[in-house]
This record gives C-alpha cells, structure tokens and sequence, in this order.
C-alpha cells in the first residue's frame, strides 16, 4: 500500500539531543552512558507531551491524530517488522529502536540498513535487547548510533573502552565511498 | 594464487588480537561457555567429544607450498601430528587447546591464512572446482570470484547473524566437481553469446534433514553484479529465512515454502534498488583479482617420450588419478587421501611435507583440497608423473582410486563429533577393506558417509550414501542409493530399514555384486545402471532373504 503523499513529502524530524552523562543509565550515546530524554509510553497509556518511543500498531492505529502532536515521535520496532507499510512516515520519527531479542538473531541488521540506505532515515537509531560486546562494532557499521545496554560486562567492556575490533572493512556499506584510488575498490577503513 | 597486500594482512592481524581477548575473557572466567560460544564459533573453534576442534579455512580449496608446510608444523607442535581436510576443503585440527588457539591463528596469518567463518550462522568458506585454472574443458577460473566473494563476506556487519550457515560454490564448467547444486548458493560462470562472462545462479541447495537441490533463479547474471546480486538474496534470506527452528532455517527452506518464482520476485525487487550502487564490481577490479590467478608459465614443448620400466600399478594410477589438463603437455594429479583402510581425509604432518615439496618441485607450487577429501597437485608436466607417483609411493599416498569405491568420503562422526550419533570412519575402512580387490572391476562408485543427519559426510548425493543414526542407544545405518553431487544432481533415497555396523558392511557387498550382475556392460558405471534398473532390484537382494 503506497504511503500518503503528503506524509512521503514531511520534512525529517529534527533529533532530540543526547543527555547528560549518567553512569547508571542503560543507554550508551556519543562514549558515554547518559540519561536517556525518551520515555516509552504502553500502547493504552496517554502520552506526555514529551519525546515518546511507540509501537508500530499504536503509530498504525492513531496515525491521524499523532500526525498533530509537536513532540518528538520515536518508534520501536521489533525483530523482523515490516517498514515498507510505513515508509512514507519514517521522516515523522526523532528516533527509530530496532531489537534483538536474542544475539542471534541479525534482521534488524538488515532493517538498519534499509532504514539508513534506502529510505535515508537520519534520526537516531537505537538498538535495544541483547546488545552484547561484539556485534557493537557492527551495529555500528550499518547505522546504529545508540544502543541501550543492560548486559553487565558489555557495560562495563563499554565504560573501559575495551571494546576490540576489526577496524578494516571489506563492504562499502551506507553510501560511503573513498576516493578513487585511495584504495583497493572492495575495501572500506573506518575513518 | 591470491596474495594478501597490507590491508588483508592487518585484517587478519585485528582479528587474531580480537579473538586473544575473546578466548582471555573466557580463560579468565569472565565469558561463560555459553557466551563464548557465538564468539568461538565464528573463529572457527568447536567444542567437541574429546576436546576443542579448530577448522581452519582454505579459499577455494588452494594452498601453496608454504601454506601446506605450516599446516603440517602446527599439526606437530600444537596436535597430534596429523590434520583432516573435511568435505568443505578446509583442514580441522582436532586435538588443540585452548589458549594455544590465537597462537595458532598467528601461525596462520604469517602464511596468509585464517579460521574466519568457518562455522556460526554466516556466509562459510566458499568453494570452487579444484581443478579450476587447470581443467580443460572450463571456460574461465572460477577462483577470481570465489576470491571476490571471500573479502566481500569476510566479517559482513549485516550477514553475520543469518539464521542458519550459508555456504557458496562456484564452478565454470559444464561437469560440475563441486556440488554445485547442493550449495545455498550455486553460481555457474558460463561465457555469454556476446563473449562476456555472465552466471547462472542457483539458490536453496542443501542437505541436512530434509535434502534439495538448489534452483535456478537467473541466467547469465553478468558478472560485474556479482556481489549486489548476492547481497540481495542474503538481505531477503536475513529478514525472511525461519529462526524458530533450527531445522528450518537454511534458505532452502524458505525458497520451498513459498516457492522459487516468488522468492526470485522478492530477489530481483531487493535488487533492482541496490543492483548499480557500491558493489558494482569495477572491470579493473575484477581483472586486477583476475591477475593473481594468472597461470602459470608452461611448458609448451610436448611431453618426452622416455622409456622407463613395465609397471601396472603406474599405468593404473595415471589412468584413475590424472586428468586432462587445458595444456596437453599437462595433468592434473589426484593424491588420494583414501589409502585401503585409512582415515578418509587424513593426512600427517609428513605427508603434507612431502606433498608441499612435490607442489613446489613439480606442481608450480600450488596444491588442492577436493570437496571429495582428496589433494590435487593441478599442473603436473606428464613427464614428472612417474617421478610424483614414486614420490607418492614413498609416504603412503599412491591409491590409483580416484573416483572408485574406496574413494570414500566420510565425516569425522563420533569418533569425535559431538553432534554425531553413530561411527563414520569405521565403516569408511571396512567398507574399502572389503571392496578394495574388486574396485577396478566395479568402476566409478560414491560412496559417501555421514554419522548424523547434518550430512557432513554428504550421503544424500552419495551413489551410495550411508547415514548413521541411534536406534536404542545403538549404532545403526541407513542405506540410501542414487544420489549425486555432479552436474547430474540427485538426492539419494533410502532403501529400507537400517543395518548395524557389521549389516552396512554385508549389505554394500550386496548392492555390489547386484550392479556387477545386472549391469549391461562394464562400461555402464552404477549410478547409469541404477537409473536404468530402479531401486527394486536392489531392494531385493538386500531384505529379501531375510523376509
């Protein structure tokens, strides 16, 4: 089903700015832990007038009446939820979470990288669930910028900088392209 | 053959120190096992019956002589002094401990080698012909873009965590030694009507439970839409494949649920967004990966007729274990790993010393692991094979049985794998003990043996396959016949009820002398007379008597 065309033309909505440093919080933003500015709001709960993260069936359900609301819209989405239904909204949203609900289980890696490189999401994008030391690196490389973080030594592999990992790349992944000759064509290093 | 530059040498160099923590935080006590696992597993490194087990990678089946040597040092001073290349081409250790693994793995890196993706849910090592480069009747060297593919696969950020392994083989002949067909994917390279290279690809291949053969989703894929062409199909496989049974979730599960043309629809529609972006493969690159598997400078002369002794078991070997060559003056040499009795795909340190001095001395130094567990020296002058089949005598590795009944390819099964329910290297050697006298007469036979139905030991494509199951805490085998991994792909099927591990022997013995009898000519080998006959004669003589 093609989106609205007045929802495909919204302009993108603006990010909602990191928190404060807070060594106690789950959520792992620009190196540090922080207080996270978002708030999940249960499907039947009403919503403050605040940055709010929704489910996919609240969003589909109330899409019209959200539409008026000024505060940020962010949205979580679980494992493997579809967003080709709601392309034509995704501009709408401060903030996309996508979840692992086990370490291996990879589609929202590949929904990360649809949102980024396909549909040009370029708010922030959260992953949530297992999120575990070493598939960090890689969340990251597909586009994930926030990462809410429960597992003990993740967070403390995290907090110490101890994450290792391999810093050379074989895949052009998100648009990023070298300059011609800098490198063998295949190869991409982190800048 | 490849060579790393700076950039794959400190990829592999960053892994290593990854994998050194990794193993440290588990020594230390601060991963658990069960934590570890995922991390070990993509380096790798399995936990089986006895003790840890490495299978280290090899591309496409191709080693040089320096590589051969270092697996033969590590296998002396970290193992037991021998090594087993496994029917994906790669080399398992069996007995290493732990903290000596990115040792190991640094060993491996000095001679551009490593363990990267050869087990977890991610794209494995691929595969390609092991007579590529050499074989007469290909049309270009498959290897360039099993090449190609390794880098592009190699720690893929969104394809690490499919939901089940995904294996890749790439052939470019019309005889397919690779089991294309059996692969998650297959890729054909073929030349075009208009000159180019182009693939037909293939998905949905696979053995396992439940055994298919992979599908032909595109013709004559040009080749410079390799990688986003593959892509697609792995980012539909990633969000679609099953992941709430383990058993389901290899891709050929999800192009048999909803069917091949709709899961093309679903590939092509993926691709036509991604199909002219960053991995479109630059003809510069393609040739520049092309340049490193450049052939050979050969010898055009022909070959020198010289006399030499009356020998039959010469004669023998050159007519079951050479094959033709692209250059006249050339064989190519199979060294069967598959000695009367031995372990099939085994090897001791001194015999890949010795087989790493024949590849330098005679060989160009290259050296190749058959998906058939076999070695392969590709570009042996015909006037060096008296001199190579007598250095083959010398260590053990001159079984003239390429192809035949003792040439049989057998998983590790429970003599170490955890995962196995019955012995497959027993009855491999009983099986070639009790056929080893009549193999000529029998001809061309695939016997193929797997301890458990992940089908390692490939038996659904085996002419004859054997499955080792549990029955009551026992050992017992199903027979199954028919099968193949050629150009010629079939799943076997079963015959009946099962044997035990002195019936399995009897009843290949009888399958045997069923073909011997029936068979129109010697020359109609027993997948042909099989085909011809169907299973009812088989069927007969095997449960017959015992009704």
């Amino acid at each position: 089903m093609p989106p609205p065309p007045d929802m495909a033309t919204h302009p993108a909505a603006p990010r909602v700015a990191a928190g404060e440093a807070d060594s106690g919080s789950p959520l792992w933003q620009d190196g540090a832990f922080r207080a996270d500015p978002w708030r999940r709001v249960a499907d039947d709960m009403p919503l403050p007038d605040a940055p709010v993260i929704l489910s996919k069936a609240r969003w589909l359900k109330e899409r019209a009446s959200l539409s008026e609301r000024r505060a940020p819209l962010g949205l979580q989405l679980k494992a493997g939820e579809a967003i080709e239904d709601i392309a034509g909204d995704l501009a709408r949203f401060s903030l996309i979470a996508l979840d692992f609900p086990k370490f291996s289980d990879g589609r929202s890696f590949s929904i990360a990288r649809l949102l980024r490189e396909k549909h040009g999401f370029a708010g922030e994008l959260r992953a949530t669930g297992n999120v575990l030391t070493d598939p960090i690196p890689f969340m990251r490389r597909v586009g994930f910028d926030s990462f809410e973080v429960t597992h003990a030594p993740t967070r403390a592999a995290l907090a110490a900088g101890r994450i290792r990992e391999v810093t050379l790349h074989y895949q052009p992944i998100g648009g990023t392209r070298l300059a011609d000759g800098a490198r063998p064509w295949l190869r991409h290093s982190r800048p | 053959m490849y060579r790393y530059d700076e950039f794959d040498a400190a990829f592999v160099r960053q892994r290593v120190a990854q994998f050194r923590d990794q193993v440290d935080r588990r020594l230390s006590g601060a991963l658990t096992e069960d934590e570890f696992k995922p991390l070990r597993l993509m380096n790798g490194v399995y936990l089986q019956i006895h003790s840890y087990m490495l299978r280290i990678a090899i591309p496409y089946g191709t080693l040089s002589s320096r590589q051969l040597r270092k697996l033969a040092y590590i296998a002396r001073r970290y193992d037991r002094g021998y090594g087993h290349f496994t029917t994906r081409t790669n080399l398992q250790f069996h007995w290493p401990a732990l903290k000596d693994v990115p040792d190991i793995l640094e060993e491996l890196a000095q001679v551009e080698m490593h363990a990267i993706q050869t087990s977890g849910n991610c794209i494995r090592n691929t595969t390609a012909d092991h007579f590529a480069g050499a074989a007469a009747d290909e049309v270009a060297d498959p290897r360039p873009y099993a090449e190609i593919i390794r880098q592009w696969s190699s720690l893929h950020p969104e394809f690490s965590f499919l939901p089940r392994k995904f294996k890749v083989a790439v052939i470019a002949s019309e005889t397919d030694r690779a089991a294309m067909q059996w692969h998650d994917i297959g890729l054909h390279l073929r030349r075009l009507a208009d000159g180019t290279l182009g693939f037909d690809v293939y998905v949905g291949g696979g053995m396992g439970r439940t055994p298919l053969l992979a599908k032909k989703i595109r013709d004559a894929l040009p080749e410079q839409h390799l990688l986003s062409y593959l892509e697609a199909i792995l980012r539909i496989y990633n969000l679609y494949g099953r992941r709430d049974n383990r058993w389901k979730a290899r891709i050929k599960i999800l192009v048999h649920e909803i069917g091949a043309e709709a899961f093309t629809a679903q590939v092509e529609r993926e691709w036509a967004d991604i199909r002219d972006g960053a991995l479109t493969l630059p003809e510069a690159e393609i040739a520049r990966i092309n340049a490193y598997f450049a052939p050979p400078r050969f010898d055009a002369a022909p070959a020198k007729v010289t006399l030499r002794p009356a020998d039959r078991a010469f004669d023998r070997w050159v007519s079951r274990n050479t094959h033709p060559h692209k250059q006249p003056a050339y064989a190519i040499v199979t060294i069967s790993l598959k000695s009367i009795g031995a372990v099939p795909g085994d090897a001791s340190a001194a015999q890949m010393e010795a087989v790493a001095d024949l590849a330098e001395r005679y060989s160009f130094d290259e050296v190749r692991v058959s998906h058939e567990q076999n070695l392969v020296l590709p570009h042996v002058r015909k006037s060096d094979l008296w001199e190579v089949y007598r250095s083959l005598l010398a260590i053990g590795l001159a079984e003239a049985n390429a192809g035949l009944a003792t040439d049989i390819i057998a998983c590790p099964g429970l003599d170490y794998c955890s995962l196995a329910n019955a012995r497959s290297i027993p009855i491999a050697q009983r099986i070639s003990e009790r056929l080893a006298a009549r193999q000529d007469e029998i001809g061309e036979l695939k016997i193929k043996i797997s301890g458990c139905i992940n089908a390692c030991g490939h038996h659904h494509a085996g002419h004859i396959g054997i499955l080792g199951v549990e029955k009551r805490g026992e050992e017992h085998y199903q027979l199954l016949l028919g099968g193949s991994g050629a150009e010629d792909a079939a799943a076997a099927t079963i015959t009946g009820p099962g044997f035990g591990p002195d019936g399995i022997v009897d009843a290949v013995e009888k399958v045997v002398d069923t073909y011997l009898r029936l068979r129109a000519s010697p020359g109609e080998r027993f997948l042909s007379a099989y085909g011809r006959l169907g299973p009812a004669p088989f069927k007969e003589a095997l449960y017959a008597a015992a009704a």
